[in-house]
């Protein structure tokens, strides 16, 4: 790259205040033409924010933005896709009702005489574009049916459509399969060879590192770092990030599996939907062991959890703890048994929002006679004395314990349920995504804390999205596929392997 | 004669069919408002509250005026009026459109019942002379076909101009692109948002329009099936339409052949005479067959996705 070439995007001295937060903080941010450029920080570091205000959604209280060499005021988001800025949303801005085509199309719909929508022009352009680029898709099926990864190479075709040169994906390997992650990064370096260019937003320093050439860490708004991708490593990164060094790898010692806890017999169930969601899985689980359930989300790993916790019916089979069948408990008589649940929607199930820290520390045991008399009246002082010592223990950052669980940081809300759970000094734990969207730093906290707590004696089953969570955490690792469970690994199986059989390839292994 | 011969010979004579067309399409108008404004994401149960404010302004205007079509157009505008409200309240102030819409049709029917008592002191309204009412207009030709002739061409000139809107709302919702960022808008309006569509826009026309198709029929009720304003004289119709729109989940066409239902049973109210059955039973039929089908029989009925949900630039 000559000097004379203008940078692609250069943002400088960019501020910006929201009430309270100081989101961006004197930033320069450059990204070259032709690059593949990483913008890496934790949540609330100012990455989403400073493109916000690229892509004109957000607007800056100072600072410049100079596009191929041309200062550029945007005023709303129009302003940047004239400019050839394309943005791919983590949450996709995809209309599930509506066809590829009218998705890719809308806002610059061909048409035809008094405004008819020209189907034919549509899908002349989308076949156009997705021959150009190697990107096949089907112009007329309807969006709500296609698998994430389709639905997220519309959104790139979408972006394309509009002529974008500077593409931004915000978080794009969130939601995908490790073989769709390989995909989308064929299909990121195509368009790199075709003369676009590329902001990366991540917090997967892996994939930050496999796919960027240049990094920018932000943290806390300002930018700390400016990074060549092959000059650093993933502790650099993440030292910089955090702000202290930072544990990647879980540090645990092999496990020592005692009694089994829970049996799990031939369970089977339906989802929300009706449809059968579990159809006969069984394992056993034992103390002092983290079984890690991989799979791709939707093939029953909720399920699973949810009626094992008491929150839904089983259709068949039976659940065991010790030799007591609690496979009809409710979600009451389970905490009572023993088995804490933490739940993946944490904002929805894991803590009612507008409580404080200190009510949401009691939930589900509330009937406790620590904490009440009678199962009546609450006892305030112990409860709060409770909520004190998990929020020492657990390093929940809050000013108070009267603080509405609504405003912590996901990071801490996330620990003040993991406090309450391993409160209870479960026989099972049951941690379905325990650390989805929560900082590297918290991250590290709650994976320790589950590994002091198999360490303590319990048994803990664990569901994650998170391959790489899955394979660090657990001592035996189930893969799920379509309701079942298609093998039980070892925890250093190779993520090749584990990826293909969570997407229903690989050979049958015996299940345990 | 037993009562079901007394109803199936009804069922075939052209002058029930007739008075069904007419009734259908008093509530057809709103719907097409309720279509129209739902697809855009702004929930509106004010049809009612536009519709009284209509028929109460175009007698107003048609006795100062002597003019039905001068009033009809005063009738589409007070209409739209309560629509621009509804969409100020809804969209700019992003209140909850449930108790906006509460809110319009508690007002609309204070507002006409406190204006009559002002401007016409305690007397009644008065009546509009039968050359000042909508007229009823007779197809050459086609009206002289057989039993359809009297059911389709012999019809007031609103019945035309609700079927014309019909299938012109059909169209520009399903096959245009205006209708194409409509229905966007209403789905998912950060998505519109970033395709740079704009969002505001699209959801104040939507919701003014359905305040000016709810005018119009109020201005077909007051001074067309009617001629004189009574309080209240809408009469739940409004609400009928909103489960019309709900039975034709959210279609112009649905909408339409739920307002037949709901159109025969009025239809066949009005024409007791000649039936052994207790009209009020009668009267009922068609929202039992609402209820039954709204259980279930059809299919479950989905909102547009963002129905209801005010809109927040930059939030996800």
């Amino acid at each position: 790259m000559s000097d004379t070439t203008p940078l692609a995007v250069d943002m400088r001295g960019i501020t910006k205040q929201f009430p309270g937060v100081l989101a961006n903080n004197h930033v320069d941010f450059s990204v070259r033409h032709g690059e593949i450029h990483a913008l890496v920080g934790e949540n609330g570091a100012g990455k989403s924010t400073l493109m916000n205000i690229l892509y004109g959604l957000v607007h800056p209280d100072s600072g410049e933005i100079v596009i191929n060499g041309k200062p550029a005021h945007i005023g709303e988001p129009r302003d940047a896709i004239s400019l050839g800025i394309g943005m791919v949303h983590q949450h996709f801005m995809l209309i599930p009702v509506f066809s590829v085509g009218e998705n890719i199309m809308l806002g610059r719909e061909p048409v035809t005489g008094p405004d008819l929508y020209d189907h034919a022009h549509a899908r002349a352009a989308i076949n156009d574009l997705t021959k150009r680029y190697g990107l096949a898709l089907d112009p007329d099926a309807r969006m709500g049916d296609l698998p994430v990864g389709l639905q997220q190479r519309a959104e790139i075709v979408k972006v394309l459509y509009r002529g974008a040169n500077y593409l931004v994906l915000d978080e794009p390997t969130g939601v995908l399969t490790p073989q769709e992650t390989k995909e989308l990064f064929v299909v990121l370096r195509d368009l790199v060879k075709a003369g676009k260019t590329i902001i990366f937003i991540s917090h997967k320093l892996k994939e930050v590192l496999d796919i960027s050439d240049r990094i920018t860490v932000m943290r806390r708004g300002r930018v700390v770092g400016h990074l060549i991708t092959k000059d650093t490593n993933e502790e650099e990164i993440a030292t910089l990030m955090v702000g202290r060094e930072v544990l990647l790898r879980v540090d645990k010692k092999p496990a020592n599996p005692g009694a089994v806890v829970l049996t799990v017999e031939n369970l089977a169930a339906t989802s929300d939907r009706g449809v059968p969601a579990l159809k006969g899985i069984s394992f056993e689980l034992r103390q002092g062991e983290i079984l890690g359930v991989a799979g791709v989300e939707g093939n029953g790993q909720s399920e699973l959890m949810e009626v094992i916790a008491g929150t839904r019916h089983a259709s068949g089979g039976r659940v065991l703890l010790g030799d007591r069948d609690i496979t009809t408990y409710d979600a009451r008589t389970e905490r009572d048994a023993g088995v804490a649940f933490i739940p993946e929607d944490r904002r929805g199930t894991g803590l009612v929002l507008s409580f404080s820290i200190a009510e949401n520390s009691i939930l589900g045991r509330e009937r406790a006679p620590t904490f009440s008399w009678r199962q009546f009246v609450l006892r305030l002082v112990a409860i709060r004395e409770w909520a004190r010592k998990l929020v020492k223990e657990f390093d929940i950052r809050t000013p108070s314990i009267d603080v509405a669980a609504r405003n912590l940081s996901g990071g801490n809300q996330q620990k003040v349920i993991v406090a309450r759970e391993m409160g209870s000094q479960p026989k099972v734990l049951l941690a379905a995504q325990p650390t989805r969207g929560v900082d590297i730093g918290a991250i590290e906290f709650i994976h320790r804390q589950i590994v002091k707590e198999r360490d303590g004696g319990a048994a803990v089953l664990l569901v994650s999205a998170e391959l790489d969570e899955v394979r660090s955490l657990s001592d035996r690792i189930a893969v799920m596929y379509e309701g079942r469970i298609v093998s039980i690994e070892p925890p250093d199986t190779p993520e090749e392997r584990l990826g293909l059989l969570m997407t229903g390839g690989g050979a049958q292994k015996g299940a345990a | 004669m037993t009562a079901l011969g007394d109803v199936l010979h009804l069922l075939f004579t052209a002058n029930l069919w007739q008075a069904t067309l007419a009734a259908a399409v008093l509530l057809l108008l709103p719907a097409l408002g309720g279509v129209i404004s739902e697809r855009s994401g702004v929930v509106n149960i004010a049809m009612e509250g536009m519709m009284l404010t209509g028929a109460f302004f175009g007698v107003v205007a048609d006795l100062a005026w002597h003019n039905v079509w001068l009033a009809t157009g005063v009738a589409i505008l007070a209409g739209g009026l309560m629509g621009t409200i509804h969409a100020v309240v809804s969209i700019q102030f992003r209140a909850d459109q449930i108790v906006s819409g509460i809110a319009i049709n508690i007002f609309a029917g204070g507002l006409t019942v406190f204006l009559v008592n002002r401007i016409y002191g305690l007397q009644d309204v008065g009546h509009v002379g039968q050359s000042e009412l909508l007229p009823y207009i007779n197809i050459p030709v086609l009206d002289q076909i057989p039993f359809f002739g009297k059911v389709l061409f012999q019809q007031n000139v609103v019945v035309y101009a609700a079927l014309v809107l019909l299938v012109l709302t059909h169209v520009v919702l399903f096959r245009t692109r205006l209708g194409l960022r409509i229905r966007a808008v209403g789905e998912h309006p950060q998505a519109a948002d970033t395709a740079g569509i704009n969002v505001f826009m699209l959801r104040y026309g939507a919701v003014i329009t359905s305040g000016l198709l709810s005018g119009l029929a109020g201005a077909f009720l007051a001074i067309g099936v009617s001629n004189t304003f009574v309080p209240g004289m809408t009469d739940g119709r409004g609400y009928i339409a909103l489960a019309a729109m709900i039975f034709g989940k959210w279609t112009p066409f649905g909408a339409f052949i739920a307002c037949l239902i709901f159109g025969l049973g009025e239809a066949i109210y009005a024409n007791n005479s000649i039936i052994h059955i207790s009209p009020y039973l009668l009267s009922m039929l068609p929202y039992l067959i609402t209820l039954i089908v709204l259980a279930g029989l059809v299919g479950r009925s989905t909102p547009p996705a963002a129905d209801g949900l005010p809109y927040v630039p930059g939030s996800e």
